[in-house]
């Protein structure tokens, strides 16, 4: 067993209940209950490591490149947590087994609920940082499942979504807090930052960090002003609030401070940050408590409120602050989760949670009524339960912070404050609906729940006791430990409940009594507060939301205007703007490479490309002169490779521009021959400037590129190509041998074109003219003699020619590519000059297979040097001396190469033959083609 | 000559952008193809220009780069696939939609192009 057992046990976990989804539900409580069972056992296992001061720590090499590990340990503020977030969990599982309707689907339940706390534990457990952030996202979407666990109704998905808004962009300013933090510390593991810490609060961007790792855990623990969306959050079934509202989504804030205290602490700016949030935080939450109808709407304000008074403990950050705020981290898990589930009983058993139609269940429902005495009085610091002692702490360290100056004073009393009012709506919890008058009708008639399903609620109110009565055995281990964690110091914990008569004693006793003045006034405070009534957090949070998707919406409108023209231009323009500013300076781009110079035939083929090109472009709206221009283009590109030394490209441009010709003709017999409108004179203008300052900067890079003196990688290719490769040709070597899985990938795509193409032809009802543009119709004869017996004699002669230019590629100019692409166009012509009926008598080959036989023969080359164990794609060489032919050379490069042979004649012919044969009335049926 | 040269690369160019921002379908597409004929003189010149210096043993003093060379040789299939499936596309458009206009018809207020 190991740490990272914890982490994974729930995560994979998660997938048991979905597993078993037929079982029955006790099955499902069973298995679901068991994970965490296991990793509370094995947590046992390491805790004694832990209590006696040593940090277990487990690492998995995960993306080291960006400094991310699965690095998980557990010091004593982990395994505080880890034991909360196991320990109400298993409480939680126990107790949504009874909650649970019999329509809700239960597996889907316990499945969010295991992913959830897999992701808490791994923020509690994280040793890295990045780790730890993506835990912390992930605990964003698995409660988001879970807050929305009812997503039938739209509370529940609008709760679950301002949760995931407002979680979600903190967990982003947390990542950019995180990052400047790892970048100042050199590291993400947290020993390493711990190291740093000195340097991050002395750096220019510690302010900066602190400031976005304070807004992803106040938005985490709901501290003002995010604190709009916890009590949203409470459309979620109750067992889901008792769990992310006690120990767990709305705790990792707070973990996140203790975590970085001792790195980001003890500054003026933390302090006041901190504490005077945490101060806001607790008022607000404690008067809005008192003031909510709904049972689970009080709980949800008054986690808020106690949040914050965790959170201020923090800010003030002396060593006894920090204990203070841990162990009011426990207690009121214990409590808040106990109390959340005596008011989902309550809900469960009467109908509704509303506080103005409960009374008077004391009678019908004692045990429950009991326990929640029990706990509502720990939350409201009554003695001897261990809220008391939590809140005395609190009191004490309020008393004893210094850090106003002479204002210091108001932070007791606001302190005293935030007792009262806890101690005000807790009353109100119990009173309202235990007491105050008789029962009255409700949807059900309540009574005490099965045994079972107030039994977790019986552990907790007897922990608040047990911890209260006895706090040294039970607590001050793990407390030393944690505090240790949280300050970067030793820590020795003196728990007692009786501290004698002083001042925080006092100030409880104060607000006891205020807190029974407050309740007892209640009536006026709903008054007063009725005149805010059209406030609503909720309504506000959709408002900004719809605002904000609204101006998206119309932004997005008027970018996306469905003109393929305005959007070239859009990017063409962004083009110019960034490029032109660095290349304005002509001087700085020439290289200072002596130039060549210019040859007559050059200077002939460059006037005639630029001229055939500015044809191309003018001529564009008589369509068939504008193809013919273009084959003047391609043919000189193709004179330009030949002519500057490389004699593959010039064959293989030449024959690729015959082939694409012929297809776009083909084309153009579906299409207008002739562009009616002219573009206004505007917009040419518009787009000859734009096309102007394109060019030129092509021109000036290119320029730039030419003149720059030159290096290359190619020696290697030139050194090896004979001794390596086993071909004298580098180029072809290159294209079968070096890199052979480049041209792999590129035949690849020539047949998924092919596919896509025969998909596009598929059912296509082309546009077919009778007539040309001038209104003449096609010519009657529809194969020509004359072209029928060249076509006839050509075909032989363009075999024999692809055959010889395949077989010297490894040597001289040629090779599979170009050799294909001849007798595609041979067969073209075929097609051309008879007619697809006349061609597919005498050869009927289906293109299709013939294209993936190519495919299948270059990969299967490629993947028969793994036979040899060699890499994929290693060729071998070998020269064979036969009779008559003489001494020749035999390489697997061949094969390769008759693959890519396959593949262009393949692709080529079923994308002519497909598209050709619809130009004729009469289609052939069979699919061959 | 490199002047030259990347002189008639910008000009091939601004030919095919001025192309490829036209209305209809089928300009856009030739400009595509000869955009890609200027793409591949341009990637093909990384290698500097060489006269008489063709990489095949025992035929020169000195060769020219061989790599940019075989690159472009993949960057030609690739554009003829290229090519082709666009032009395919524009045909099928037109049979599909009954015009060649490449603007969206319902809410362009472009009625110039």
């Amino acid at each position: 067993m190991n740490l990272l057992f914890i982490i994974f046990a729930p995560f994979f976990g998660a997938l048991l209940p979905l597993l078993v989804k037929r079982a029955s539900r006790p099955i499902k409580t069973g298995v679901t209950l068991l994970i965490p069972v296991l990793c509370l056992i094995v947590l046992f296992q390491y805790a004694p490591a832990t209590l006696a001061g040593d940090v277990p720590k487990q690492m998995v090499e995960w993306l080291p490149g960006i400094g991310l590990d699965f690095a998980v340990r557990l010091d004593g503020l982990s395994l505080l947590f880890a034991g909360l977030i196991l320990g109400i969990g298993v409480l939680i599982i126990g107790y949504a087994h009874y909650y649970l309707s019999d329509n809700d689907d239960e597996s889907r339940f316990y499945a969010s609920l295991l992913l959830f706390m897999s992701s808490m534990l791994g923020i509690v457990m994280a040793d890295n940082i990045l780790l730890l952030w993506v835990f912390w996202e992930l605990t964003s979407i698995s409660s988001f499942l879970l807050i929305g666990y009812w997503f039938h109704s739209s509370d529940a998905r609008r709760g679950a979504r301002m949760a995931l808004a407002t979680t979600g962009a903190g967990g982003l300013a947390l990542l950019a807090g995180l990052l400047i933090i790892g970048n100042i510390a050199g590291s993400y593991q947290l020993d390493d930052i711990f190291a740093a810490a000195d340097q991050i609060k002395a750096h220019a961007y510690y302010v900066p960090a602190l400031i976005l790792v304070l807004l992803g855990a106040f938005t985490k623990s709901a501290q003002f002003p995010f604190q709009f969306w916890l009590p949203h959050a409470m459309a979620a079934p109750t067992p889901v609030s008792a769990y992310l509202h006690s120990a767990t989504m709305v705790k990792a804030g707070i973990f996140l401070l203790a975590r970085f205290h001792p790195v980001l602490a003890d500054t003026e700016l933390w302090f006041t940050l901190v504490t005077l949030t945490g101060l806001i935080t607790m008022l607000v939450g404690a008067y809005f408590a008192l003031l909510k109808h709904d049972l689970k709407g009080l709980l949800a304000f008054s986690t808020v409120s106690h949040l914050g008074l965790i959170c201020m403990l923090l800010g003030i950050g002396t060593q006894g602050a920090v204990i203070a705020a841990l162990f009011h981290i426990i207690n009121h898990a214990c409590f808040k989760a106990g109390l959340f589930m005596t008011a989902g009983i309550i809900d469960h058993e009467s109908g509704t949670r509303d506080m103005r139609k409960l009374q008077g269940l004391m009678s019908l429902m004692p045990i429950t009524a009991t326990l929640a005495m029990i706990v509502a009085a720990s939350m409201a610091g009554m003695p001897p339960f261990n809220g008391f002692m939590s809140k005395e702490l609190f009191l004490d360290q309020a008393l004893q912070q210094h850090l106003f100056g002479g204002l210091s004073w108001f932070i007791p009393v606001l302190a005293t404050v935030g007792a009262m009012l806890s101690v005000a709506y807790s009353i109100r919890f119990i009173h309202d609906v235990f007491f105050n008058g008789e029962y009255k009708e409700l949807p059900k008639k309540p009574h005490d729940p099965p045994r079972m399903m107030s039994a977790p609620v019986f552990i907790l109110a007897f922990l608040c006791i047990a911890i209260g009565l006895a706090p040294m055995t039970m607590v001050s281990g793990i407390l030393d430990q944690a505090a240790a964690a949280v300050t970067a110091s030793p820590v020795d914990v003196k728990l007692s409940l009786w501290h004698g008569f002083n001042l925080p004693l006092l100030m409880s006793a104060v607000a006891v009594i205020g807190g029974i003045v407050i309740y007892l006034a209640r009536d006026q405070l709903f008054t007063f507060n009725r005149q805010f009534d059209g406030q609503d957090a909720k309504h506000n949070f959709e408002r900004i939301v719809q605002k904000a998707s609204d101006a998206a919406a119309s932004f997005y409108d008027r970018l996306d205007t469905g003109s393929l023209q305005r959007y070239i231009a859009f990017v063409l323009i962004s083009v110019i703007v960034v490029l032109l500013p660095s290349l304005s300076d002509l001087s700085a781009v020439t290289g200072g490479k002596p130039q060549l110079p210019v040859d007559m035939v050059s200077m002939v083929g460059a006037l005639v490309l630029i001229g055939a090109a500015f044809a191309t472009a003018t001529m564009h709206r008589n369509r068939f002169v504008m193809l013919t221009m273009l084959s003047v283009v391609g043919l000189v590109v193709s004179l330009a490779f030949a002519h500057f030394s490389a004699p593959d490209l010039a064959m293989t441009q030449l024959v690729v521009e015959v082939v694409s010709i012929i297809l776009m003709i083909l084309a153009l017999f579906f299409m207008p021959q002739k562009t009616s409108r002219a573009s206004s004179g505007h917009r040419v203008f518009r787009d000859i400037i734009i096309a102007s300052f394109i060019g030129g900067i092509v021109a000036t890079l290119n320029f730039a590129i030419l003149t720059s003196p030159f290096e290359s990688i190619s020696d290697f290719f030139l050194a090896n190509a004979k001794s390596g490769g086993g071909g004298t040709n580098v180029v072809n070597v290159i294209l079968v041998d070096f890199r052979g899985f480049d041209t792999l990938g590129e035949i690849t795509v020539l047949a998924i074109a092919a596919a896509g193409i025969h998909k596009l032809l598929n059912k296509l009802k082309p546009f077919m003219p009778s007539s040309d543009i001038d209104g003449r119709p096609w010519h009657r004869i529809r194969h020509p003699l004359m072209l029928t017996t060249v076509a006839n004699i050509i075909l032989p002669m363009a075999m024999i020619v692809a055959a010889y230019i395949f077989l010297r590629g490894h040597n001289l100019p040629g090779g599979g590519f170009i050799a294909g692409l001849i007798v595609a166009s041979a067969m073209i012509l075929q097609y051309i000059a008879n007619g697809v009926d006349w061609v597919k008598e005498r050869f009927n080959v289906n293109y299709q297979s013939l294209m993936s036989f190519g495919v299948m023969t270059a990969a299967l080359t490629g993947i028969g040097s793994w036979v040899f164990n060699k890499p994929f794609l290693t060729s071998w060489f070998t020269y064979l001396d036969w009779p008559v032919v003489g001494k020749f050379e035999f390489a697997t490069a061949l094969l390769f190469d008759l693959g890519v042979f396959l593949t262009v004649v393949g692709a080529t012919m079923m994308i002519l033959s497909n598209f050709g044969k619809m130009t004729t009335r009469h289609r052939p049926t069979h699919e061959g083609h | 000559m490199e002047t030259l040269y990347s002189v008639t690369v910008g000009i091939l160019t601004a030919c095919s952008v001025f192309l490829i921002l036209r209305g209809r379908s089928f300009p856009v597409v030739v400009g595509i193809t000869m955009l890609s004929y200027a793409v591949n003189l341009f990637l093909f010149s990384t290698g500097r220009l060489t006269i008489d210096g063709a990489p095949i043993y025992g035929t020169q003093e000195t060769y020219a780069d061989p790599l940019p060379q075989a690159l472009v040789l993949t960057a030609i299939v690739i554009g003829f696939a290229m090519t082709a499936y666009s032009i395919i596309l524009a045909v099928r458009t037109r049979g599909e939609l009954g015009t060649d206009e490449v603007n969206q018809q319902d809410n362009s207020t472009e009625g110039n192009r």
